[in-house]
C-alpha cells in the first residue's frame, strides 16, 4: 500500500517520467494501431515489431552505447525495411501474404536474438539493459529518453490527427480512395512509417516480443464498445494508457519483473471483458437475446398447440391437461412447464388443479400465430410458387418472426384469404 | 459491330489488361457518347469489372491509352465517379452513412481538410435522392444489401461528377431498389451526365440501356442499344468462352511473357 501511495502521489520525478512517458508510448501505439487493425494487417505489426530488435542491436554494435536516438535510427531502418521485403515477396513471387510475413518475422527476429547474444558476449559494459527491449522495462525510461520518445509519441498523434480522414478512408476502400486521386502509396507510406515508429518507441515500455499486443489489442477491445470510429480511437487510446500505467507501476514496485508481459495481462483482460460484456457485440448479450427469443418461440408455440386444440373441440377456453398440451406439440416436459408457468406470470394462461386455459389475451395471442403461419403458407404458394406440402416448415419459423406492420402488409398484398392451402380456416381477430 | 460515337466522352484505344501477364481484355477499341445510360454487359470472366478498373486507373494497362474528356485522367478526376461493387469493402466497419457519403466530398475537399457545412448539405441532399435521408445516423453493419448499395450510389452523387462508372449496381439488389436505381440514373442522365452500368440481366438491357457494351475478353460490340443489341451479337458474345484466347494467355503467364514487346525491343 505504501509503494501505490508513494507511486500514485508522483512525487518522485523518476516515478513521473516513467508514467508519463508509458502513457505516452501505449496511447500513441494504439491510436496507430486502430488503423492497423481496421485495415485488418495486425500480423504485419508482430512482424515489424520483431524485425527492430537487429536494428537496435546494429546501432549499438555500431554506436557503441545506448543512446536511445541512435538506437531508434536503427530500429527504424529494420523494422522498414522488414515491412518493404513483406509487400515485395507478397506481390512479385507466388509466396502469399501470410507466408511472407512468417519468413520475415523469423528471420528478422532471429538475427536480431544472434546480434544480441554477440554484444552480450562481448563484455561492453555499457550493453547492460540492452535485453529489456526483449520484454520492456518501463522503470527504465529516463530523464533524456523520455523525451525523445515522447517527443516521438506527439510525432504520432499530430500525424494521426492531420490524415485521419484520408486514412480512415483508406481502411474502408482503398479502390475508391485511389480514384478521388488520393495518393494512396504515399499515405500507405506514412501510416507503414507512423507504425514503425510506434513499435520504435513501444519497446522500451512493452518490448518487441509483445508489441503487437499494444498496437493492435486496444483497438480491438475497443470494438466492442463503438460503432463511431472517433470513439474507438479514444478507447482504444484510453485502454492502452491505462494497461502502459499499470505496467509502469508494476515495473516500480517489482523491478524484477519485465514490464511489456504485465501490460499485455492487463490489455488482455480488458479484451476478454469487452468480448464477453460488451452491450451489443457482447457475447453475453447476444447468448441472453437468442435466449430470450427461443423463450419466445416455446411460448408462442404452446399458444398455438392450445389454439390448436381449441379449433378441433370448437371451446377455446376449455382446461387442458400438461398431457393433452403434448399431444399436439412435442416438447420436454421440463420445458413446457417452464413455459407455461411464464405465460401465467404473463397474463395469458389460468391454471388451476393441474389444469391450464387461455386467458382472453392468450387466445388472442395464439389466434395471431395461427393466423401469421398459415397467412405466410398462402404467401409461399401463391407468390413463391412453392408446392403446399413444402410450406409448413418455413411458417413455422416464420410466425414468429413478422412484426404487425409487416402482418398488415401480408393481409392487404394477399387481400384477407380466408383458407390456407391446407383448407385450414384463417382466423381473424 | 463497333459503333464509334460523335464527340465522345470516353475513348478507349488498343487496350490490353492483365493480370498477372495473362490478359484478360484484348485489343478494346471504342468511344462512348455523352449523356446517356451505358450498359457493359457480357458472360462472367469476360472482363466487364475489368474495363472499368482500368479507366479508372486501378490495374495498370498492358497497352493502349485512355482518354476521358479528351485528356488524361489524372486531370480530370474530379468530374469522374466510381462506384465499387458493394462486397468489395467490409460493411462491418466503424461508421455511419453520414460518414460514407460524406467521403464522396474528400476528392473535393483535399487533403488535410475537414468536411464543411456545405459537404453535409451536399452529402444529405444525395441520401435524399436514394431515400436514405432517415437512414444518415444509421451505422452502415445495420444495413440491408439494397440500402448499401443505395448508400454507395450516394457517396457517388456526393462526388457531382459529369461521369460516373457503376460496378454491378443492381447485384443483390429487390426490385423496388432496382427501380428506384434506375430512375435515379436516368434522371442523371437526363441532366447531361454520363452512366456507364455493368449488367448481369439481359431481359433489362433494351429497357435500361441507350448505348451497350458488349465483352467477351475482347470488345464484341459498341453501339446504341437499337442497332447494337440483335441475336447475332448476343450469341457472339455468350457463345462460349474463346478457348484459344485464354489458353495463349495462360502461355504468357507461364512464360511470363511481357504482353506487349516493349518499343526498344523492337528497335534493336
Amino acid at each position: 500500500m505504501e509503494t501505490f501511495i508513494d507511486f500514485f502521489s508522483f512525487t518522485d520525478p523518476n516515478v513521473r517520467y516513467v508514467v508519463l512517458g508509458s502513457i505516452l508510448i501505449t496511447a500513441s501505439s494504439a491510436i496507430v494501431g486502430t488503423f492497423t487493425f481496421l485495415k485488418k494487417k495486425a500480423l504485419v505489426g508482430d512482424a515489424v515489431a520483431h524485425a527492430v530488435l537487429p536494428g537496435v542491436c546494429l546501432s549499438f554494435i555500431v554506436y557503441g552505447e545506448k543512446n536511445p536516438l541512435v538506437l531508434i535510427i536503427g530500429a527504424f531502418i529494420t523494422g522498414w525495411l522488414a515491412l518493404t521485403l513483406i509487400d515485395i515477396i507478397s506481390s512479385k513471387s507466388k509466396i502469399k501474404e501470410d507466408t511472407a510475413i512468417g519468413l520475415i518475422l523469423s528471420v528478422f527476429f532471429g538475427v536480431g536474438i544472434f546480434l544480441l547474444t554477440i554484444i552480450q558476449k562481448s563484455g561492453n559494459a555499457a550493453q547492460s539493459g540492452l535485453d529489456q527491449f526483449l520484454f520492456g522495462k518501463a522503470a527504465s525510461l529516463v530523464g533524456s529518453d523520455l523525451v525523445t520518445f515522447s517527443l516521438v509519441s506527439v510525432i504520432l498523434l499530430i500525424a494521426v490527427y492531420v490524415f485521419f480522414k484520408e486514412f480512415t478512408l483508406i481502411a474502408f476502400d482503398k479502390d475508391f480512395a485511389s480514384t478521388i486521386g488520393l495518393p494512396i502509396k504515399t499515405m500507405e507510406l506514412i501510416l507503414t512509417t507512423l507504425t514503425v515508429l510506434a513499435v520504435v518507441v513501444g519497446i522500451q515500455a512493452v518490448g518487441v516480443v509483445l508489441m503487437a499486443a499494444m498496437l493492435i489489442t486496444p483497438a480491438a477491445a475497443a470494438r466492442f464498445w463503438t460503432e463511431k470510429i472517433q470513439v474507438m480511437i479514444w478507447l482504444a487510446a484510453i485502454f492502452g494508457a491505462f494497461s502502459g500505467l499499470s505496467g509502469a507501476y508494476i515495473s516500480y514496485v517489482a523491478p524484477s519483473m519485465p514490464t511489456g508481459p504485465w501490460i499485455v495481462i492487463v490489455i488482455s483482460t480488458i479484451a476478454f471483458f469487452s468480448f464477453f460484456f460488451a452491450p451489443k457485440r457482447g457475447i453475453i448479450i447476444r447468448y441472453l437475446t437468442q435466449k430470450r427469443i427461443q423463450r419466445h418461440i416455446v411460448d408462442e408455440n404452446i399458444l398455438k398447440a392450445l389454439y390448436h386444440l381449441g379449433e378441433e373441440e370448437k371451446n377455446f377456453f376449455d382446461e387442458r391437461t400438461i398431457e393433452t398440451i403434448l399431444s399436439k406439440r412435442t416438447l420436454q416436459k421440463e420445458v413446457l412447464l417452464k413455459s407455461l408457468r411464464r405465460l401465467k406470470r404473463e397474463g395469458y394462461l389460468k391454471n388451476s388443479n393441474g389444469y391450464w386455459s387461455f386467458t382472453i389475451e392468450g387466445k388472442n395471442r395464439g389466434q395471431r400465430v395461427v393466423k401469421l403461419h398459415r397467412l405466410w403458407e398462402v404467401y409461399l404458394t401463391q407468390y413463391l410458387r412453392i408446392a403446399p406440402d413444402h410450406v409448413h416448415d418455413d411458417a413455422d419459423t416464420i410466425e414468429h418472426v413478422l412484426t404487425p406492420e409487416l402482418e398488415a402488409r401480408l393481409e392487404k398484398l394477399l387481400n384477407y384469404p380466408t383458407t390456407d392451402p391446407h383448407e385450414s380456416e384463417i382466423p381473424y381477430a | 459491330m463497333i459503333i464509334q460515337a460523335d464527340d465522345p466522352i470516353v475513348e478507349i484505344h488498343d487496350l490490353t489488361v492483365s493480370y498477372d501477364k495473362k490478359p484478360v481484355l484484348w485489343g478494346v477499341d471504342l468511344t462512348l457518347p455523352k449523356g446517356q445510360l451505358i450498359g457493359i454487359i457480357g458472360p462472367n470472366g469476360a472482363g466487364k469489372s475489368t474495363l472499368i478498373k482500368a479507366i479508372m486507373g486501378l490495374i495498370p494497362n498492358s497497352s493502349g491509352y485512355i482518354k476521358l474528356f479528351d485528356d488524361e485522367l489524372s486531370n480530370v478526376r474530379d468530374r469522374i465517379s466510381y462506384v465499387p461493387q458493394r462486397e468489395t469493402v467490409d460493411w462491418d466497419f466503424p461508421a455511419s452513412v453520414m460518414d460514407i457519403v460524406l467521403m464522396g466530398r474528400y476528392g473535393k475537399l483535399g487533403i488535410f481538410k475537414r468536411p464543411r457545412k456545405v459537404d453535409r448539405e451536399v452529402a444529405l441532399d444525395s441520401l435524399r435522392k436514394v431515400d436514405l435521408e432517415g437512414y444518415k445516423d444509421r451505422q452502415i453493419s445495420q444495413l440491408s444489401g439494397g440500402q448499401q448499395q443505395r448508400v454507395f450510389l450516394a457517396r457517388a452523387l456526393a462526388q457531382q461528377a459529369d461521369l460516373y462508372f457503376m460496378d454491378e449496381p443492381f447485384a443483390g439488389v429487390d426490385a423496388a431498389t432496382e427501380k428506384t436505381i434506375i430512375k435515379l440514373l436516368r434522371e442523371m442522365t437526363e441532366r447531361g451526365n454520363t452512366v456507364v452500368v455493368v449488367h448481369h440481366d439481359l431481359q433489362s438491357v433494351t429497357q435500361y440501356f441507350d448505348w451497350v457494351l458488349m465483352l467477351n475478353m475482347r470488345l464484341v460490340a459498341s453501339g446504341p442499344t437499337a442497332e447494337t443489341f440483335n441475336t447475332e451479337m448476343l450469341q457472339e458474345t455468350y457463345g462460349g468462352k474463346l478457348t484459344l484466347l485464354s489458353e495463349v494467355g495462360n502461355l504468357l503467364k507461364q512464360g511470363a511473357f511481357p504482353s506487349r514487346e516493349k518499343n526498344e525491343q523492337v528497335k534493336s
